[in-house]
């Protein structure tokens, strides 16, 4: 087994936990659930950085894709007064973002940064020129009581009462891991994403493998942002993502384009944030509000000033692929 | 020494961009059952149709010019700065800290500050730049990144140790007499050095040894290589500048406009930079018209919405589909032009 800075962090991380539940359970075992929620839109907005830049196509506009998808989720949600509805329109809203970019990255073999900050752009002003004041949802999705999640020792309090996009994302993270690397479709995916023209000369359609990738990562994208909007706050307000959508590139980064490293990565950045919210109400520490919400940007060019160095990235990413004439 | 020279070939496509989007930003006007006509009547008269309303217009204009030309010396040398509005945020500040707090001649104060905010953008640029260069982080990320630190750190400075004393709002107290810069003929001093820099930079770029070494690093990083260029020197180089660009920007603003430093204020001006930029094709001279269209349109939105009852988050629409029509191949193919865009992905790790 090779030992990388991701497995490093989740040791640490356990040992930290085990450290302060000897200390004080019930204080570590909130702190830890309170991480969950901090984390989970972290790692499938990751997620999608992962089914996008295995192909090879880098995806810069996971913000906007979250920020457009929250906004529809919330408001189609308010309008016709059902949560699910603003779910669904969430996630097709998500889809719809997917397909432009894989338009304009695939089709039109534009600059795919550019690409992406333009549905960064174009989400910040049509979700600012729509938002109205005064909406707001039946119900945020509900917290589920698992019986048999809450009997487990130690992590079932913490696994215990999260709502359905929460444990949808974390199957989906665990069976996006299985696909990428025990599936047809994942060795396929990621030799489009390495060499795109071997792939294309042992059959597999580049073209249509991006497409497919980009727009399913499109949905995952509509997915977090439906579920910042439906199930974490219930509320939505302009620039309401507030760079989550980079954040989550900076992990996927960190957690090497794995599923798992990823999920580890954002739950690392979950706990550190969940961490200091609570030495802040202890007041064991005291240091003005504007340097805990640095916390999370600081974290990300800290850990890409170390990681980005030492991993590879995918080596056809970023490149637009002609096919060669014969 | 080359000449301006304009191209109308290449005018094509940005004026275009501006009409369809225009248009589509018209049928989203009419959905709402408000005349276009209107809208956009009190949009352009405001903002052209007046002494007054131009001189208002090229205030807006000025950081626009310069947050516009940070993002294109970027594009230049082949990376994608959406810092500026962070690099400017320090510079604004680090500015109206030199005007407050520096007791000096008006001819010295003015410069000196000035020069205050081009050293804070610059160290934010130096940041992004050093590890892109020396760390392979790709700037796109860091920039963002810096952005939400600065304004953060910004945030906290004007409401702790830099705040007016005795008055509850976020903002440190108001920059000296000595250190603001007057109006010249009735318009703002500061856009003709926005226009002064834009033609410096204009120069610099076509003329100079180090304008051609960010030139060819943009174009081919490996052929810049084998030539024996400073790669990696030339990238910091590059973000500095543009650092420093943009944190003139925030200091003009901080001494002709705002008076002090105030979060409030200087919000998205360096994210209408990348419109700008890109509308221009990162060509300096360029940017002058388009942040003169972007800061008109800025200028009056508020207007529109008075006379005409549109939200003038139309304004930030327009300027997406603006930004989208221009850097997508649709319009020029339309034209059957061929596209000589920048090139910026290779991955996170070049």
């Amino acid at each position: 087994m090779k030992v990388t800075t991701t497995k490093i962090v989740t040791l640490l991380s356990i040992a930290v936990f085990v450290y302060f539940y000897m200390q004080n359970d019930l204080v570590t075992t909130s702190v830890v659930y309170s991480a969950i929620p901090l984390a989970l839109p972290l790692a499938l907005a990751a997620m999608v950085g992962v089914l996008c830049e295995r192909t090879g196509i880098v995806n810069i506009g996971i913000e906007g894709t979250m920020l457009v998808s929250a906004f529809t989720a919330f408001f189609v949600a308010a309008i016709f007064e059902d949560t699910v509805t603003g779910l669904v329109a969430g996630v097709l809203t998500g889809i719809v973002v997917g397909l432009l970019l894989a338009v304009m990255s695939v089709t039109w073999k534009m600059d795919q940064i550019i690409a992406g900050v333009i549905i960064n752009i174009l989400a910040a002003g049509l979700t600012s020129f729509l938002y109205r004041q005064g909406y707001s949802i039946p119900t945020t999705l509900p917290q589920f009581d698992i019986t048999w999640l809450a009997g487990i020792p130690i992590l079932g309090p913490i696994l215990n009462f999260h709502g359905p996009i929460t444990y949808f994302g974390i199957f989906f993270i665990f069976a996006l891991w299985f696909a990428l690397y025990k599936t047809p479709w994942g060795l396929r995916s990621r030799s489009v994403g390495e060499h795109p023209s071997s792939a294309d000369t042992a059959g597999v359609s580049v073209t249509k493998l991006r497409y497919l990738n980009v727009t399913i990562g499109g949905a995952v994208g509509g997915l977090a942002g439906s579920y910042l909007a439906l199930e974490w706050v219930g509320i939505f307000e302009r620039g309401f993502t507030a760079g989550k959508g980079f954040t989550a590139l900076a992990i996927m980064i960190f957690g090497r384009w794995n599923p798992l490293g990823a999920f580890a990565a954002a739950i690392f950045f979950g706990l550190a944030q969940a961490m200091t919210n609570q030495l802040m109400i202890d007041e064991v520490i005291n240091i003005p509000q504007q340097f805990i919400n640095m916390l999370p940007y600081v974290l990300t060019i800290v850990v890409l000033a170390f990681a980005a160095g030492k991993v590879r990235p995918p080596a056809a990413e970023g490149q637009p692929y002609e096919k060669e004439k014969v | 020494m080359q000449k301006p020279r304009i191209d109308f070939g290449s005018l094509a496509i940005p004026l275009l961009s501006v009409t369809v989007a225009l248009f589509f930003g018209g049928i989203l006007v009419y959905i709402q059952n408000i005349n276009p006509i209107t809208a956009y009547t009190a949009l352009f008269t405001t903002a052209f149709g007046s002494w007054e309303g131009i001189a208002t217009t090229l205030a807006k204009a000025t950081p626009l010019i310069l947050s516009g030309l940070a993002v294109a010396i970027g594009l230049r040398a082949g990376l994608f700065n959406i810092g500026a509005q962070g690099q400017l945020i320090s510079g604004a500040l680090a500015s109206a800290w030199a005007g407050y707090a520096l007791d000096l001649p008006t001819l010295i104060h003015i410069p000196v500050a000035i020069l205050f905010g081009a050293f804070f953008g610059a160290l934010v640029g130096f940041i992004a730049g050093a590890l892109k260069a020396y760390r392979g982080v790709h700037e796109v990320i860091t920039t963002i990144m810096l952005n939400s630190i600065v304004i953060a750190l910004a945030d906290f400075l004007a409401s702790r140790p830099f705040k007016e004393p005795d008055q509850p709002l976020t903002r440190t107290p108001a920059i000296q007499e000595s250190a603001r810069i007057p109006d010249f003929l009735g318009l703002p001093f500061g856009f003709f050095i926005a226009v002064a820099i834009a033609y410096g930079m204009w120069w610099f770029l076509g003329n100079t040894t180090s304008g051609f070494r960010i030139e060819t690093v943009g174009k081919n990083k490996s052929a810049a290589w084998y030539a024996g260029m400073p790669v990696k020197l030339t990238v910091v180089m590059a973000m500095v500048a543009g650092g420093a660009i943009a944190g003139i920007a925030g200091a003009i603003e901080t001494q002709s406009i705002v008076g002090r430093f105030e979060p409030a204020f200087n919000a998205g001006l360096g994210f209408d930079g990348i419109t700008v930029a890109l509308l221009a094709r990162a060509n300096p001279l360029g940017v002058i018209p388009a942040a003169i269209l972007i800061g008109g349109m800025r200028a009056s939105g508020s207007t529109m919405q008075f006379e005409a009852g549109v939200a003038p988050e139309l304004v930030d629409l327009l300027l997406a589909m603006i930004l989208f029509f221009v850097t997508a191949p649709l319009l020029a193919r339309l034209l059957r032009k061929k596209e000589s865009g920048v090139t910026l992905t290779s991955g996170w790790g070049n």
